[in-house]
């Protein structure tokens, strides 16, 4: 009994560092494929992402820490990504005369950020700095569930509350008081998927926070999957030390 | 019960359950030492090059610039690859070689490709032991055969790179290229 | 065939006694944690923490070593570097989830062992050294972790270095100028990076050093038991196969939590704020330490006095030295202080608030609580334990381990 109560009381330590923001709003929970103990990403749904990131959130947001090669994580095969690659023109130099100079991108290169650096990133959305989105699902407290109730969260503001100029209310942006310089991006019909798949705003916020669920956690299938078999190996072992265990101690009693 | 004395050892008790505990234990410890290999195959693996790493494994670079006689250093996997546009006199004494007097015998025509015959391209480490022989430059000493010369140990390479002289095994190493077309070049 | 093997055998013996007489390391080992080390037949399953936080330790030096091949301890580059581990390296996202978790896990095992130590006795005569070294542990452990949670150098990495070295700050004339020196300039930047980065490195092997000096403390008394009367040597099994089976046994259970964790929670225990850039000119709304130092960080918070504040969070483990001599009842085991154990599990209860309140904004309730949770950690500390050692009456203790082992 005293153990269990012990136990008790150490688990009730552990979650707390999960609980702190004091106003958290209620974020209604998705279902994702790569949830779950064998939770994995569905490619095609990741692709489509993808897609979405290009034609809409790139204009003014970096995914710095994506090289072209990791798109084949997305079922493109080795060509398709060089001839994607190919559509970017990448920044390189200096040639021999030292000057910078454009080439067409290569696999090993980084996808290119819209804007040269923060100040012009600024000076071009009325003095916000559209986040990096590389890790912007594992940087939010609520993870993808966040990621795709804000990009749908846009209201009217409620009648008492001052906006400030340029800014939009978000239901779900706790971190700026409601206010976010973003207006709505994800719109029913913004992108048109050559596989015909939904392209109403729920579906394409879905398939962009998966998309974007990937680029903060590019390993999950591979954790997931290592962590399976590590898991099976250790109840293995455990449970053999277990009987070996009650096997010697048989020989003095209790 | 307190008088039970414990047994001490782990083994020759004979009593009963002692080939079960015998194979459990063999068990287990089995099972603890693959599983600690396991453990540890992560961690040897992680000084392998890593993904980004080999993704720079390839590079593309222009000779059109490269007049006859020159020489450029070009760097691929973070060592230096020499690429010198030979003249007819050197590219004539690297083909003139009789093969079977060299240490390391390869001809000419097998160490650069077919077409290009005055392109030399070789990864310009000394195959004795790692250091950047002399030669790119028109000031530096080339040894006695015209080729490279390495300071460290005195190895002497000819205009085919290829070791003639000094403690060096083996001829520079040709990395693996191809032309893109007649001015671009592809290593690796 | 058996006369090769029995050659080959003793070819073999004569090798290990031809060493073993030069370097005695196996005799030596089989007197620390082998077969002529003597431990008490009743040690619960709480006693296999200390065992656990051992490999704990051995796994942060494992995969912290491989991390520091592909870590760059520069403010432009620690956090780009940390990514590149995450996506590029080979396994690097496990070592680096083994490693951010593993500090967790280490934590949770030296806890259960500090509490441990609480319940039955163990800091009491004649193991009052021993105890001294595992405080001592303990300061080692949070300064590693504090400093390793620097590396890689996001939001709360940055904010919870400059909150935790302002605190020296609160010092008297000296307090500035240590700041100072503690950061190499006039902010948490690069040169703070760099020297908690050579000292996270340096500080592991610092605790290997303890923990050596922790086990020969251990052996000259003896390990403690749940009765926490003396163990006669009828009362003993040797500590190899007995305990040796039964930690192997702990740690693979314990592996169990750990791995289920990192596999599928890997940033259940962290913050997310510490995936976005240190950024020194804008603060996030709301600093959080990670989960073991809460406690404390409830204690600093709930003093208003700065200077007082401090001492007050410093002095929360401080105290912890002195425990033997507050301790005034002789009696080990709260099994038998019948008044003890019912304070002891209160004070569990306190940690577990004071834990909870450093994890809210202080102000409100949480701000109320966290006072009321301090104020009776000390409390607990300084006047209930000697004062409930002279007037506790003990339940009788049975005189021997194996009497109430047959009496039980």
């Amino acid at each position: 009994m005293r153990k269990i109560v012990l136990a008790a009381a150490l688990a009730a330590v552990l979650p707390v560092s999960g609980l702190n923001a004091a106003e958290e709003a209620v974020l209604p929970k998705q279902d994702w494929t790569f949830n779950g103990v064998f939770g994995k990403f569905d490619k095609e749904q990741l692709q489509r992402g993808f897609q979405v990131y290009k034609e809409v959130c790139s204009n003014c947001h970096s995914l710095k820490y994506i090289a072209f090669r990791n798109l084949e994580a997305l079922g493109y095969s080795d060509e398709q990504v060089k001839s994607l690659a190919a559509q970017y023109q990448i920044e390189d130099g200096p040639d021999d005369s030292g000057d910078m100079f454009k080439r067409k991108g290569k696999a090993s290169d980084y996808m290119p950020k819209p804007f040269p650096n923060e100040q012009a990133a600024r000076a071009s959305n009325g003095g916000a700095l559209p986040p990096d989105l590389s890790l912007i699902v594992k940087a939010r407290e609520g993870g993808p569930d966040y990621v795709y109730n804000l990009l749908l969260g846009y209201e009217d503001a409620p009648a008492d509350m001052k906006m400030a100029p340029g800014m939009n209310y978000n239901k779900y942006f706790t971190r700026g008081a409601f206010q976010l310089a973003m207006a709505q991006q994800v719109k029913d019909g913004v992108v048109t998927f050559a596989d015909g798949s939904p392209n109403d705003a729920a579906h394409i916020a879905k398939d962009v926070t998966a998309f974007l669920a990937w680029t903060a956690e590019p390993k999950l299938e591979a954790r997931h999957s290592t962590g399976f078999r590590v898991m099976l190996y250790t109840l293995l072992f455990t449970v053999l030390a277990y009987f070996l265990k009650r096997r010697i101690w048989s020989r003095i009693g209790h | 019960m307190a008088n039970t004395a414990p047994a001490h050892s782990m083994h020759g008790d004979g009593a009963d359950g002692d080939t079960r505990r015998d194979f459990l234990l063999h068990m287990t410890i089995a099972t603890g030492v693959v599983g600690t290999a396991m453990m540890v195959w992560p961690l040897v693996d992680s000084m392998n090059p890593a993904a980004d790493t080999l993704s720079l494994s390839t590079i593309e670079f222009s000779i059109a610039g490269l007049k006859e006689g020159q020489d450029i250093t070009v760097v691929w996997r973070g060592k230096p690859v020499f690429v010198r546009y030979r003249t007819p006199e050197e590219l004539k004494s690297a083909q003139d070689v009789d093969v079977k007097d060299l240490r390391d015998p390869q001809t000419d025509a097998s160490r650069v490709k077919k077409g290009h015959d005055a392109i030399l391209i070789v990864v310009g480490v000394c195959t004795h032991l790692g250091c950047i022989p002399l030669g790119q430059k028109a000031t530096d000493p080339r040894g006695e055969f015209g080729g490279w010369f390495c300071p460290c140990h005195g190895s002497q390479y000819d205009a085919s790179g290829r070791i003639r002289k000094g403690p060096a095994p083996a001829n520079l190493e040709v990395p693996p290229y191809t032309f893109v077309n007649d001015t671009t070049v592809r290593i690796g | 065939m058996a006369t090769a093997s029995t050659a080959q055998k003793s070819t073999w013996r004569k090798i290990y006694e031809w060493h073993e007489s030069r370097l005695p390391i196996v005799t030596y080992l089989d007197h620390v944690v082998g077969t002529k080390y003597p431990a008490p037949r009743n040690l619960n399953y709480f006693w296999n923490f200390g065992f656990i936080a051992g490999f704990m330790l051995l796994v942060m030096i494992l995969t912290g070593v491989f991390l520091a091949m592909n870590y760059t301890p520069h403010v432009t580059l620690a956090f780009d570097s940390v990514e590149r581990i995450m996506r590029d390296v080979n396994y690097g996202w496990l070592m680096r989830y083994l490693h951010m978790n593993g500090a967790s896990f280490f934590f949770i095992a030296v806890y259960i062992h500090i509490f441990r130590g609480l319940y039955y006795g163990s800091y009491k005569a004649p193991r009052e050294v021993l105890w001294w070294i595992g405080v001592l542990l303990l300061l080692a452990m949070m300064a590693t972790a504090f400093m390793g949670y620097v590396l890689p150098w996001g939001q709360m990495s940055f904010w919870g270095a400059t909150v935790i070295t302002n605190l020296f700050s609160a010092l008297p004339v000296v307090g500035k100028s240590i700041v100072t020196l503690l950061w190499g300039g006039f902010s948490v930047d690069n040169p703070t990076l760099n020297r908690f980065f050579a000292l996270h490195f340096l500080l592991p092997f610092v605790i290997v050093g303890l923990i050596v000096l922790h086990i020969w403390a251990l052996h000259l008394p003896g390990s403690n038991n749940p009765l926490g009367i003396e163990a006669t040597p009828a009362d003993k099994v040797p500590f190899h196969p007995y305990y040796t089976i039964k930690d192997t046994f702990g740690v693979g259970a314990f592996l169990l939590v750990y791995f289920a964790v990192v596999f599928w929670a890997p940033n259940m225990l962290g913050d997310a704020d510490n995936y976005i850039p240190a950024n020194p000119l804008v603060t996030p709304a709301h600093i959080v330490p990670e989960w073991y130092f809460l406690p404390f960080y409830a204690i600093l918070r709930a003093i208003p006095n700065k200077l007082i504040g401090v001492l007050a969070m410093f002095g929360s483990i401080l105290v912890l030295f002195v425990l033997p001599w507050l301790d005034t009842s002789r009696i080990r085991s709260a099994t038998f202080r019948p008044v003890y154990r019912v304070l002891f599990w209160v004070f569990v209860a306190d940690c577990a608030l004071l834990t909870w309140c450093g994890a809210q904004l202080p102000e409100g309730l949480p701000l109320v609580l966290g006072r009321v949770g301090a104020a009776w950690y000390f409390f607990h500390m300084l006047i209930l334990m000697p004062v409930v050692g002279w007037l506790e009456t003990p339940k009788p203790l049975p005189a021997s381990i194996s009497q109430s082992v047959t009496g039980g």
